[in-house]
């Protein structure tokens, strides 16, 4: 069961070749078995997931399913899930046992999806690596002393090791499309406001997208759609129709312009990582597609620009964590200022307070035009970039990153290196538009992504794009060798 | 050496929305503590805000009564500070794109004449949750019920020289919160509350002084008291060679001064910045004209109105209309009085003089709003015809006035139990008199050689006699022609 897409499972649910139950419990106990060795969920919620298997059955059977009803998933533990903890990676939160849904959450249990528990990340959505998560970090499933990258790490772990069949996760500056090329999975980002960000604990609100973690371009389609829409909840959700992903799947690729980001291939790009992508672009070639060379002047400083919005962003969205209603909070405080101070000391982990002082920095009086200022106006150009780019082309390929899956520890100890990495993934958020992250090969026995970005709310276009190669291609069927195997030891 | 006050207002005004700005919770007052509170007044994680439309339709009307600009596109930002009753860890208020800009308020000076203040500004803003400390040993209590109730915030320009301007303004602006029916001005509640920005500088200068701001004032007394406090503080310090620091002050009104809560190196840096929780508030001009055409009668239009309709004096139009409901009073009363018709300058005088008068100062004494007055405008006009029509004096009508107030009774009621009816008949005058001469033959003696001023002697005494009943203008009359003989 566990090699199959989510519209495989989906046909032979409905076929009854095994019930909601069975295929809870099997994924159930490969989550168990790979805990030690991958470390991929935070929490697992087994006793619930049986009873929303139970309650699948019970619709399947009475016809009144949907067609996700009785598929599991499982989520990032940034999204609030009602009566069950919601730890964000953070001994901040280790204790916090949300008393609500997050939209998304409550869409998905609303279409009847059964949720298998919540997966392992960096903490607070902050790194690129998953080793900043307070739970330990999750283990690459091709290769346990490799990162999955960040931070969406443990969706996408357990999509790649297949113990869940797709995962939700967020993206911030790269968090679902980095660790799914890492991992070799499919990860959609979608157009910023197209996902509910209600629920969904704010690292950097105008950088935040909620979007999922998938073996294939076809289950990210099956799924995205019933996460999606406008929230009343959520003021800067778009109120647009959402169109049906599936049904776009398969349209013809002949014609279609792709334009290959220049400032991409120049430097920093592993040689062998742009063979496999000039394969890729070769596929594409194949099915009609005309590649056009395009240039994305202000994409260079896409880095720094983020490291001041996002930090800024940052540091003001967690100044709640105040060990005052909620969340860890320090034993025997002296006053208030020691209550914060140990509060938010302890509880937090280095990258998060480095993010919060740098943030913090960034907006004091003195500073404020100079960085976050100047930033936003970087922004807008890069926003102009990808504007003036998709007035020429119809989606943008390239890299989703410089190289694959490096070792655990590698670049811990060094920020900058660990924040370069996603120097292909965060244009599309400070842009907005939507992206997506696709296996096109290995090098050295590791997956590389292909990373698809579009104009806003092409999420069709990009599914479809996505799709048509992976129907070329037998990348995304790749499994790591350790998670082969039905029954996992 | 002689010193100039200068004085600029913040005023916090509470909107009254049913629900908060930001969330669905309820604004009512008093209710248990954090029983007003959301997950999203909590400030779980993962929750956002979302604009209550109606905060904002209100503050645009506060901006249009005020003749301001409203922005066609404000922003919201956040103002970042640790607070145990600020649950974000950051207020969301509006910084550099304020909904409502360059407005002005018209004051009447003490000597009539009227002085323009500016409104630099007003925005909108979260209000924060409570502290609590009665009755909790060792430690602070939170009651987060007030947290993210809407809030304007009426920046004025330093335009006012002296304590008595700075309470004119505010109670200008107090009443026409209330006109616009945008905040209840409950002062002791803290529905309406003022920050002063006070300094000093040497007549004729041309810079400012160093301001002090004192912070979170609830009463129009105390703003006065809190002011004059400051002034003579700061000048103090300055003649005795000292400089006045900026800095921010608090009032304690039990010892009647202020003092410093936090100077300017302690003030907290708020990093602003906007919040990209929520989208630019955007306003067209049909929604500008929507609004514009709820608005009543303001409370300057409504006197300019009294005066040149009821011939009214411009202090009395200014009384009569300091508060809707006043004025609404007002003009029942004169209607009533000319029997449903327009009143004519006399009834129309007659009823400013008892409303602002009597009746004002019998519900200052009782601490009452016109709403609760024990003399409703049917009483209160059923008196005044009972003068018109000369059934009693203006003298007896004040005994009558404390009689209805005291037995919630009618002026008729009043006046048939207690025989206070106006004696109009002339031959009984005459015998009251007649026996007031006949028991007074010197003082008699000592008028008719010439001692004038003992006239008002026989009219007190006659008054006396009839219980204060007789008519003024008919006893005069009478009584002149008796006692020249």
């Amino acid at each position: 069961m566990h090699t199959l897409t989510l519209s495989e499972l989906a046909k032979k649910l409905r076929a009854k070749e095994f019930s909601v139950t069975e295929l809870t419990k099997s994924l159930l106990a490969r989550i168990d078995a790979s805990q030690s060795s991958l470390n991929a969920f935070i929490t697992v919620t087994a006793e619930s997931a049986l009873a929303q298997a139970k309650a699948a059955e019970g619709k399947l059977a009475s016809g009144d399913a949907g067609p996700l009803t009785g598929l599991p998933l499982a989520h990032k533990d940034i999204f609030c899930t009602q009566g069950i903890k919601t730890s964000c990676g953070s001994k901040m939160l280790d204790n916090f046992v949300s008393p609500y849904d997050a939209t998304v959450v409550e869409k998905l249990n609303a279409a009847g999806m059964v949720t298998l528990g919540k997966t392992n990340m960096d903490e607070f959505a902050m790194g690129s690596s998953n080793e900043t998560s307070y739970y330990g970090p999750v283990k690459n499933p091709w290769d346990p002393s490799l990162v999955p990258g960040g931070s969406s790490g443990g969706s996408a772990a357990a999509v790649a090791a297949r113990i869940a069949p797709i995962a939700t996760a967020t993206d911030t500056g790269g968090s679902i499309r980095q660790p799914a090329s890492l991992c070799g999975v499919t990860g959609i980002k979608p157009t910023y406001g197209r996902v509910s960000r209600y629920g969904m604990i704010a690292f950097a609100s105008s950088l935040d997208q909620g979007g999922l973690i998938s073996q294939s371009a076809e289950d990210a389609a099956m799924v995205l759609g019933a996460m999606s829409g406008f929230d009343l909840r959520d003021s800067t959700s778009v109120d647009a129709p959402v169109p049906n992903y599936v049904e776009t799947l398969n349209a013809p690729l002949a014609g279609l312009r792709i334009g290959l980001i220049k400032e991409f291939f120049e430097k920093g790009l592993d040689a062998s990582v742009e063979k496999i992508i000039r394969d890729a672009l070769k596929v594409y070639e194949k099915l009609g597609a005309k590649l056009v060379d395009v240039k994305l002047p202000a994409l260079p400083l896409s880095v720094p620009t983020y490291y001041v919005v996002a930090p800024a962003e940052c540091s003001s969205n967690l100044a709640r964590f105040d060990g005052v209603r909620y969340g860890y909070r320090a034993k025997d405080p002296k006053d208030l200022m020691d209550l914060y101070k140990r509060s938010r000391g302890e509880g937090f982990g280095a990258e998060v307070k480095r993010r919060i002082m740098t943030g913090t920095y960034v907006l004091s009086a003195g500073y404020y035009d100079a960085y976050y200022l100047k930033a936003q106006r970087v922004r807008q150009l890069i926003n102009q970039d990808f504007k003036r780019a998709f007035g020429e082309v119809d989606v943008l390929m390239g890299p989703t990153a410089p190289d694959v899956a490096f070792g655990i520890g590698a670049k811990a100890s060094d920020p900058i290196q660990m924040y370069l990495n996603d120097i292909y993934t965060i244009g599309a958020n400070l842009a907005g538009v939507p992206a997506m992250s696709i296996p096109c090969g290995f090098v050295r026995n590791l997956p590389v992504g292909l990373q698809i970005a579009g104009p806003h709310f092409a999420e069709a276009k990009l599914l479809n794009v996505a799709h048509m190669y992976q129907k070329e291609t037998d990348w995304h069927r790749q499994i790591p060798a350790a998670f082969q195997k039905e029954k996992l030891s | 050496m002689t010193w100039e006050t200068v004085i600029g207002l913040e005023i916090h005004a509470q909107l009254s929305t049913k629900s908060k700005i930001f969330s669905g919770s309820s604004t009512a007052y008093g209710s248990s503590p954090n029983s007003q509170a959301s997950l999203v007044d909590l400030a779980y994680p993962g929750v956002l805000p979302v604009l209550n439309g109606e905060a904002v339709r209100m503050a645009v009307k506060f901006g249009l009564a005020v003749g301001a600009q409203v922005a066609p596109r404000s922003v919201f930002a956040r103002k970042n500070y640790f607070y145990p009753d600020l649950p974000k860890g950051y207020q969301i208020s509006q910084y550099e794109l304020p909904v409502v800009a360059k407005g002005h308020m018209d004051i009447v000076l003490d000597d009539g004449t009227k002085k323009r203040i500016g409104i630099t500004r007003a925005h909108l803003e979260e209000d924060a949750g409570k502290s609590l400390h009665e009755g909790l040993p060792k430690q602070s209590g939170i009651d987060l019920n007030r947290a993210g109730t809407p809030l304007i915030e009426i920046v004025s320009e330093p335009d006012m020289r002296s304590a008595k301007e700075a309470v004119a303004y505010l109670k200008k602006v107090h009443t026409l919160v209330r006109y616009l029916e945008i905040c209840d001005g409950n002062m002791q509640e803290g529905s309406f509350r003022c920050d002063a920005n006070v300094s000093v500088r040497k007549v004729g200068a041309e810079k400012f002084g160093t301001r002090a701001e004192i912070k979170n004032i609830n009463s129009f007394r105390y703003v006065e008291k809190a002011i004059n406090y400051e002034v003579a503080r700061q000048i103090d310090v300055i003649e005795g060679g000292g400089k006045v620091v900026q800095e921010t002050r608090l009032y304690d009104p039990d010892k009647g001064e202020t003092r410093s809560m936090r100077s300017k190196e302690e003030a907290n840096d708020y990093r602003y910045f906007p919040d990209p929780d929520l989208l630019p508030v955007e306003i067209d001009s049909a929604y500008i004209a929507n609004v514009k055409a709820t608005l009543p009668e303001l409370p300057d239009q409504k006197a300019e109105r009294f005066a040149a309709q009821f011939g009214l004096s411009e202090y009395d139009a200014g009384v009569l209309t300091s508060s809707k409901e006043l004025a609404a009073y007002y003009e029942e009363v004169a209607k009533l009085l000319a029997g449903g018709k327009e009143p004519s300058k006399e009834q129309a005088k007659l009823a400013a003089n008892w409303v602002a008068g009597s009746l004002a100062a019998a519900l200052n004494e009782h601490n009452l709003e016109i709403g609760e007055s024990r003399i409703g405008a049917a009483g209160l006009a059923g008196l005044l015809g009972r003068i018109a029509d000369n059934t009693i004096s203006g003298k007896i009508a004040k005994d009558v006035f404390e009689a209805m107030w005291a037995e919630g009774k009618d002026a008729d009621a009043i006046i048939e139990s207690k025989g206070l009816k106006q004696i109009t008949d002339t031959g009984a005058i005459e015998k009251a008199i007649d026996e007031v001469m006949a028991k007074n033959p010197g003082q008699l003696a000592d008028y008719r050689s010439g001692k004038d001023k003992l006239f008002g002697f026989f009219v007190g005494q006659v008054m006396k006699s009839t219980g204060g009943k007789a008519n003024p203008a008919q006893l005069n009359e009478l009584l002149k022609k008796k006692l020249a003989g």
